[in-house]
């Protein structure tokens, strides 16, 4: 997949951050990292106007797809994730300065409890403002369209829109309508990167102490590629980390062209379950289930479900993944998700506030910490 | 009136003098020097360039009525009239749909009271283009319209009962099916080609196999029943081997190719921007050129342009829920010159046949697509083959703004345009004299084509 081999290089700042005295440095938890990220410190409550200046860095200016990261720049955001969260450790206060005056906005066109709310926490625990604007209850649902809420939103001078939407597409559409950082927080059946930056996150720390790469990790994912954003993030990202991907799916749930992606693909569970060093589950959407796609739940679930007998398979370091919100009993059961050793569900959730904090902090240049 | 075109080349062929009168070619003789030259009203300096008898498009969206701020027929016109067009068919997908002979009339009264280029209306095949009942097909052939041509674009006529049905009625007027070849079950919310494309950017797929299973059922209703079946904006490598095949067995079946299939293909959609969005969608490279092969060949009969404006705030949207279309009119000689001639696929004799001769032919236009020779109705365009032009979406005539060949460099210019002996269009600008209708759509872009003049 071209996006994967040859991903643009994020323009770097020729003045890297990483030796700055930084007049907002406060009292750092962890002395010891230094953030890289856009040098210039813009005074606060500029917003547009600082929110364009924030085009370089290792993310460019928006973060759309998993594929707009090449390796390098997903090892430094993961490291940015770590050092972020090391800073807040042990904290009384949960929260950075390092966006203090930017504005952040949320633009959820679908409901997400989770991702909206990891966004927020995210923002907030970087001192940004942070204004969600929900489907339900705005103009969004009464009609307005997505270019004139953007242009509403750009003329209140967003640093920042995180958008949720329901049509694959919307995150790249927005980008021609406003000047601020465009955050991709799923579109449609397409991506869903901070997702995909979490997951890797999550592996790291499990299976790589929370260093470097994937090099060489085997990642089986399981279910419903076809309409799953979740899936297509992780592709692109996990092999621009080094992971081998491996779907598993029936026949009806892969995306045509599934062929040219960098991944392998198999339709049998078990097959695929003794060699796999991460194995994540994705959700199957209820209106699937009526869709024809497969017999019925039950069917799906004995072919696909990951029950206590398919963890058997795993060898033993490995991990089991779920993006949530999960059907238990349906692609997982409640004992595997609950599985300590192996279950990562939880912690999945805590490490999406860290890495949407670093994306945040690198794409809107935040000052040192 | 009378005009005398100088020292331009028929076909591509020896240059000629060609003089113009009551509408008709009255001589043509090998181009002469200045003072041999017949006297006439109106002189168009054809030395250099190429004429072609007047294009004919058997597929144009005019919006009218229901949708006058994306297009008039008016306004449609003077795209047509300005991208070599001397007739067009206008499909019946208005509010209300042409599905009677009282709205057919109306599309064919304004066609006529603009004068830009004859406007022939297409008839709904069924009542609303809602696929379960015939409308009255006769009524519409009677009109004043003489409507000859039917089709339910935009939507398939996928009852396999009532296409056959409709195929079997038009045969007592020698009219024809235009089918939009889409099995509607298999292409339940399609956004793009289903391919590699569709699958990366999580668009649901528009496979191939929709439309290759309608025209493979098509054909063989066509040649039970003996009718004539034209097959819309074919898309695909498969159905080119479809249609060949049933050619090659003698079934009475034509078919149309797009501009934009001969150019363009669908990573465009990476952008996700909707100006790309189109139905039948773009297709793979593989499939464009197997469309160049066929049109070459004659497996597939003409181009037509599926001219689709659509207004703004229905194409600055979520592709999702843009409105599939694109303008072809006063780019669709320049990218089949870009696409045919300068790869050696089509010489200008075939450009004829393919842009004029086949679809006024397919659609029954009598007084079209004719020969260059004395007695023959004056209806032509002079090109200049080698000028190149910018396309500049504002610049263009049409109501709407959704060309796909924005900021693009083709070939191909249209000089003159003449109806019937009227020129209706020349160095970019609407001809003289035509009512107000056309004044106002003219009005609306002083600087009409003026792009292109400025680059020859």
């Amino acid at each position: 997949m071209s996006r994967v081999d040859a991903p643009a290089a994020p323009a770097r700042s020729p003045a890297r951050a990483d030796h700055r005295a930084s007049p907002s440095v406060v009292d750092r938890a962890s002395a010891d990292v230094a953030i890289p990220g856009e040098p210039q410190v813009p005074p606060a409550g500029t917003g547009i106007a600082s929110a364009a200046s924030a085009t370089a860095g290792p993310l460019g200016r928006h973060l759309l797809s998993a594929g707009d990261l090449n390796r390098s720049a997903a090892v430094e955001l993961l490291d940015t994730a770590e050092q972020l969260d090391r800073a807040l450790a042990g904290r009384e206060v949960k929260k950075l300065p390092t966006l203090r005056g930017r504005t952040v906005v949320n633009l959820f066109y679908e409901d997400s409890t989770r991702t909206r709310t990891s966004f927020e926490l995210a923002a907030k625990r970087l001192s940004a403002d942070v204004v969600t604007f929900s489907a339900k209850g705005s103009s969004v649902s009464k009609g307005e369209s997505l270019k004139d809420t953007a242009l509403t939103l750009e003329a209140m001078g967003a640093d920042a829109v995180v958008v949720r939407h329901s049509y694959s597409g919307a995150a790249v559409r927005l980008t021609n309508w406003v000047r601020g950082s465009v955050v991709n927080a799923g579109d449609g059946t397409h991506e869903h990167p901070t997702q995909a930056l979490l997951d890797a996150f999550t592996i790291r720390r499990r299976l790589r102490a929370g260093q470097g790469n994937l090099d060489g990790l085997r990642v089986t994912i399981v279910g419903d590629v076809l309409h799953s954003r979740v899936a297509r993030s992780n592709a692109l990202l996990l092999t621009t980390l080094g992971a081998e991907v491996h779907f598993v799916a029936p026949p009806t749930l892969l995306p045509a062209g599934i062929e040219t992606w960098p991944v392998t693909v198999g339709y049998d569970l078990d097959a695929a379950l003794p060699d796999a060093d991460v194995v994540m589950m994705l959700r199957v959407q209820h209106e699937r289930m009526s869709g024809g796609f497969f017999p019925s739940a039950r069917e799906y679930s004995r072919r696909y479900g990951l029950d206590a007998r398919r963890v058997g398979l795993l060898p033993e370091p490995a991990i089991v993944m779920h993006p949530g919100p999960m059907n238990r009993g349906m692609e997982i059961a409640a004992e595997v998700a609950d599985d300590p050793h192996r279950s990562t569900i939880v912690e999945q959730v805590s490490n999406g506030v860290s890495v949407r904090m670093a994306v945040l902090y690198l794409l809107l240049g935040g000052a040192d910490l | 009136m009378s005009v005398l075109i100088t020292g331009a080349r028929p076909y591509g062929e020896d240059a000629v003098d060609v003089l113009i009168e009551d509408g008709r070619i009255a001589a043509l003789t090998p181009a002469a020097g200045g003072n041999d030259r017949p006297e006439a009203d109106e002189v168009i300096d054809g030395a250099g360039l190429v004429l072609l008898p007047g294009l004919v498009d058997l597929h144009v969206h005019l919006r009218e009525p229901g949708r006058e701020d994306a297009e008039t027929v008016a306004t449609g016109s003077a795209a047509a009239a300005l991208g070599g067009f001397t007739a067009v068919f206008a499909m019946p997908n208005t509010d209300p749909a042409a599905d009677t002979a009282g709205v057919v009339e109306q599309v064919w009264r304004l066609g006529r009271e603009t004068g830009l280029v004859d406007v022939q209306p297409i008839g709904a095949v069924t009542v609303g283009r809602e696929g379960t009942r015939l409308a009255e097909l006769g009524a519409m052939a009677d009109s004043a319209a003489h409507v000859r041509v039917f089709s339910d674009d935009g939507f398939c006529v996928a009852d396999p009962a009532l296409m056959r049905r409709a195929l079997e009625y038009v045969k007592a007027f020698d009219g024809v099916i235009a089918q939009h070849a889409e099995e509607p079950r298999l292409t339940v919310g399609a956004q793009l080609n289903e391919g590699a494309v569709s699958g990366r950017l999580g668009l649901t797929g528009w496979p191939g196999v929709a439309e290759e299973a309608i025209i493979a059922r098509d054909v063989l209703l066509a040649g039970h029943v003996g009718s004539r079946l034209h097959v819309c904006h074919v898309s695909t490598a498969g159905s080119v081997d479809i249609l060949r095949a049933a050619k090659a067995a003698g079934l009475p079946v034509t078919a149309e190719v797009t501009p934009h299939h001969l150019l363009l293909t669908d990573d465009l959609a990476e952008s996700y921007d909707p100006v790309f969005k189109v139905n039948p969608p773009l297709r793979t490279a593989a499939d464009v050129a197997a469309l160049r092969a066929g049109l070459a060949e004659g497996v597939l009969d003409c181009v037509a342009t599926d001219h689709a404006p659509h207004a703004a705030e229905d194409k600055e949207t979520e592709w999702a829920v843009a409105l599939p279309g694109m303008l072809g009119l006063q780019t669709a000689l320049s990218v089949v010159i870009e696409t045919m001639v300068r790869s050696g696929s089509l010489d200008w004799r075939g450009v004829a046949e393919r842009m004029s001769g086949a679809p006024a032919r397919i659609g029954g236009l009598s007084g079209h697509g004719r020969p260059i020779a004395v007695g023959e109705p004056a209806n032509l365009v002079v090109v200049d083959p080698s000028a190149e032009w910018m396309v500049e979406p504002s610049r263009l005539a049409s109501r709407s703004r959704n060309t796909p060949f924005a900021g693009r460099r083709l070939p191909g210019v249209v000089v003159a345009t003449l109806l019937r002996g009227t020129i209706t269009a020349r160095n970019g600008q609407v001809g003289p004299g035509f009512g107000p209708l056309a004044t106002s759509a003219v009005a609306k872009s002083p600087e009409v084509g003026a792009g292109a003049v400025a680059l020859r």
